[in-house]
């Protein structure tokens, strides 16, 4: 299969197939788009907020222009989706502090810059610890496979979509010196958080495709019933993030809370079940903040205890006296990710914004990830009006 | 890497001997004024990992580069090139007939002689393989500066954008992809020599999208030239396979690096004449008006996706992988 000619066969297969996917279609985008300022209006009130959850949606939104062709009056709030973004405090101080201690960390790239207390994993690579960057958890594996002499603690973060794969290769016996610091987070319960929230006033909610194709879209059914706001599910190609906002916006409009599944190509209402066997498996959800937000009941995703022996928090003694004797960085104090995060503030109105924190220099996690609103602001001119003709 | 320049490089210049563009204005080459024409004046190092790459090899690299600086610059007849070269010791002899042969073959291309050079051995692991350096001297009555654009006028590329950065990109990653993905690289000075022919005085702004794509490019032009430009994103041609590159490495086209195109700005009444010429020519058959200035948001970038619109960003720095 590997031969140059079968590869070269499969490119010209996938380099095909990209040319023709059919979700890229700009008539059908601009009727969507129409039919969202159509029934936005019908519902006769402003601003219509609805949330999405996931940063995956808000780089669509960006890369594609989105929101330029939304009504003025819909209010489309980016949530606590950014997975680099919620990662909390103490969680980066155990990664930071296990790196100082001479052990090998490895972690996702985008969370490197991401602030502990005091210190990011940037920071204790440049002193000279080893940080090293990794594009999935199986390199991870690999990376201890190839330094059979030190210990690979592979730092991982994101939602239910990245754990399923931080479990598949636990349950496959990586090397005995291996281990997982879990900082993973799970989605609906941080949902209903948000839906109880006054400031927000969300009446709908746009849910991940992806994490969805996991966990099914039949865990939005009790949330739907207890909150009576509807859900729908929406993938990643803009065709798809504007066919389900439309969705949403009829949803609000005919107060009807239900669930809406618009991603069927990928996502069932019972899910992947295989993963997630494997990932109740080997993890177990544990209350915990998440940064700037709130206590989530359930929100952490920790390993189970006949995993104790891939436990980095069971294995190594973690020292983050080494960070206490520190004061914590004082611009810190004034960041206000958390209510960005939560809906209810913007870039705008922090002091910090674009002065001291900015891309290179981050001091809240917003400003670090490329799915962070900081960073998107940033990167894209605060959110310019390009709505009307220019 | 333009602000270490400004802050470094640019500062406390002594005054030009004669009268004309000199290293403040950040251009692509210099233009010195002798009194009856201009002559232009560019240099550039040469460093690129893998040195011999699909579609082409840093001799080629070196010689084009130089030659499409001063082309973007209106000076299409090169008088001569220099060509300095920086070794490890150790170089494979057979590697460096290897890129000697093609600087020959580029500098045939470009009818460019090379009139002068240099070399140098540097202790092993003291230098990455060998560095390149050309110069580059040209005559011109018209000296095209890349901050003469005006409200109104069309913005052109010449063909398809993002083939040189993502043929590097998929060789140093082991991508598997470089079946397809050939490098752009190639003089372009006949090319622009047609454009010139057939837009005159209407050709308003030139600039090669090397480092940083054809956004950096837009970037540097709209805010020099204090004009926005509102970009068509779904008319810059892309190849399917740099396409298919891109989604799957998550990088866009419009920040890859190119080595054989040019953006040109036209007056609108001249946009589709000077189309028709670069289409004519061998090396802008793709060639397309992608974009259009205007008086609002000066120094912006405005993409249409098709979908939507947004800013387009300056490319900056070092990208880190995302999680999802």
């Amino acid at each position: 299969m590997d031969s140059p000619a079968a590869l070269a066969a499969e490119n010209t297969r996938l380099t095909a197939a990209i040319g023709q996917l059919k979700f890229r279609d700009p008539a059908l985008a601009r009727r969507l788009a129409e039919t969202i300022g159509r029934v936005t209006a019908e519902i006769g009130r402003s601003p219509v907020s609805v949330m999405h959850v996931c940063g995956s949606h808000e780089q669509a939104i960006a890369r594609f222009g989105l929101r330029a062709t939304f009504p003025k009056d819909l209010n489309v709030i980016m949530g606590p989706g950014c997975p680099v973004c919620i990662t909390d405090m103490p969680e980066v101080d155990e990664g930071v502090a296990l790196a100082r201690q001479g052990l090998v960390v490895a972690s996702y790239g985008d969370m490197l810059k991401v602030p502990g207390t005091r210190r990011s994993l940037a920071d204790a690579q440049a002193e000279g610890a080893r940080v090293e960057v990794v594009y999935s958890a199986a390199q991870a594996v690999e990376l201890a496979r190839r330094l059979p002499r030190e210990q690979v603690v592979f730092f991982a973060t994101g939602f239910e979509t990245t754990a399923v794969a931080t479990a598949a290769v636990l349950i496959a016996d990586p090397p005995e010196n291996f281990s997982v610091l879990s900082a993973h987070k799970y989605i609906p319960p941080v949902m209903e958080i948000v839906a109880e929230m006054p400031e927000t006033r969300v009446e709908g909610f746009l849910a991940a495709g992806h994490a969805a194709t996991i966990t099914g879209w039949g865990i939005f059914e009790g949330f739907v019933e207890r909150h009576g706001i509807p859900v729908v599910v929406a993938g990643f190609e803009p065709l798809d993030i504007l066919a389900g906002l439309a969705r949403l916006v009829e949803l609000v409009r005919d107060r009807t809370p239900r669930i809406v599944n618009m991603f069927p190509r990928c996502v069932t209402k019972r899910g992947n079940l295989r993963a997630q066997e494997q990932l109740w498996r080997v993890f177990r959800p544990l209350g915990g903040r998440w940064r700037g937000i709130a206590h989530v009941p359930n929100g952490n995703l920790r390993l189970r205890e006949e995993w104790a022996h891939r436990d980095a928090r069971r294995r190594f003694p973690i020292d983050l006296t080494l960070l206490w004797d520190e004061e914590p960085a004082a611009l810190a104090q004034e960041c206000i990710c958390g209510d960005i995060m939560s809906g209810i503030a913007s870039p705008s109105d922090c002091s910090l914004f674009g002065k001291e924190c900015v891309p290179d220099t981050p001091v809240g996690a917003c400003m670090v990830s490329s799915e962070g609103t900081c960073k998107i602001w940033h990167q894209y001119g605060g959110l310019p009006d390009l709505r009307g003709a220019l | 890497m333009r602000a270490l320049i400004e802050e470094i490089f640019v500062r406390d210049l002594p005054p030009l001997s004669v009268p004309g563009r000199g290293l403040e204005a950040m251009d692509d080459g210099a233009a010195l004024w002798l009194g009856d024409r201009w002559l232009v004046v560019t240099t550039d190092s040469h460093v690129v990992q893998p040195i011999f790459f699909p579609g082409g090899d840093i001799g080629r690299l070196a010689v084009s580069g130089t030659v499409n600086d001063l082309a973007v610059m209106g000076a299409t007849e090169v008088l001569g090139l220099t060509c300095a070269v920086v070794l490890e010791e150790g170089f494979p002899r057979e590697e460096l007939e290897r890129i000697q042969a093609s600087v020959r073959g580029a500098c045939r291309e470009a009818s460019a002689p090379i009139v002068t050079g240099d070399t140098k051995v540097m202790g092993k692991g003291e230098i990455d393989g060998i560095v390149l350096t050309t110069a580059g001297v040209a005559l011109t009555d018209r000296v095209v500066p890349d901050s003469g654009l005006a409200p109104g006028d069309r913005i052109l590329v010449t063909g398809r954008i993002g083939e040189h950065g993502m043929a590097i990109l998929s060789a140093r990653h082991g991508l598997r992809l470089e079946g397809e993905l050939l490098s752009d690289v190639a003089p372009i000075n006949g090319l622009i020599r047609a454009a010139l022919a057939a837009g005159g005085e209407s050709v308003s702004a030139m600039k090669d999208p090397t480092r940083g794509g054809l956004a950096s490019a837009l970037h540097e032009m709209a805010g020099k030239s204090g004009v926005g430009i509102l970009l068509d994103e779904l008319a810059v041609p892309v190849s399917p396979a740099v396409r298919a590159a891109s989604e799957l490495v998550g990088v866009d086209p419009l920040v890859i690096a190119n080595e054989g195109k040019a953006v040109i700005g036209v007056r609108p009444e001249a946009a589709e004449r000077v189309l028709a010429a670069l289409r004519s020519h061998p090396l802008g058959r793709e060639a397309a008006v992608v974009g259009v200035c205007l008086a609002e948001r000066p120094g912006n970038v405005i993409l249409d996706t098709g979908f939507g619109r947004r800013l387009l960003a300056e490319p900056e720095g070092e990208l880190l992988p995302r999680i999802c």
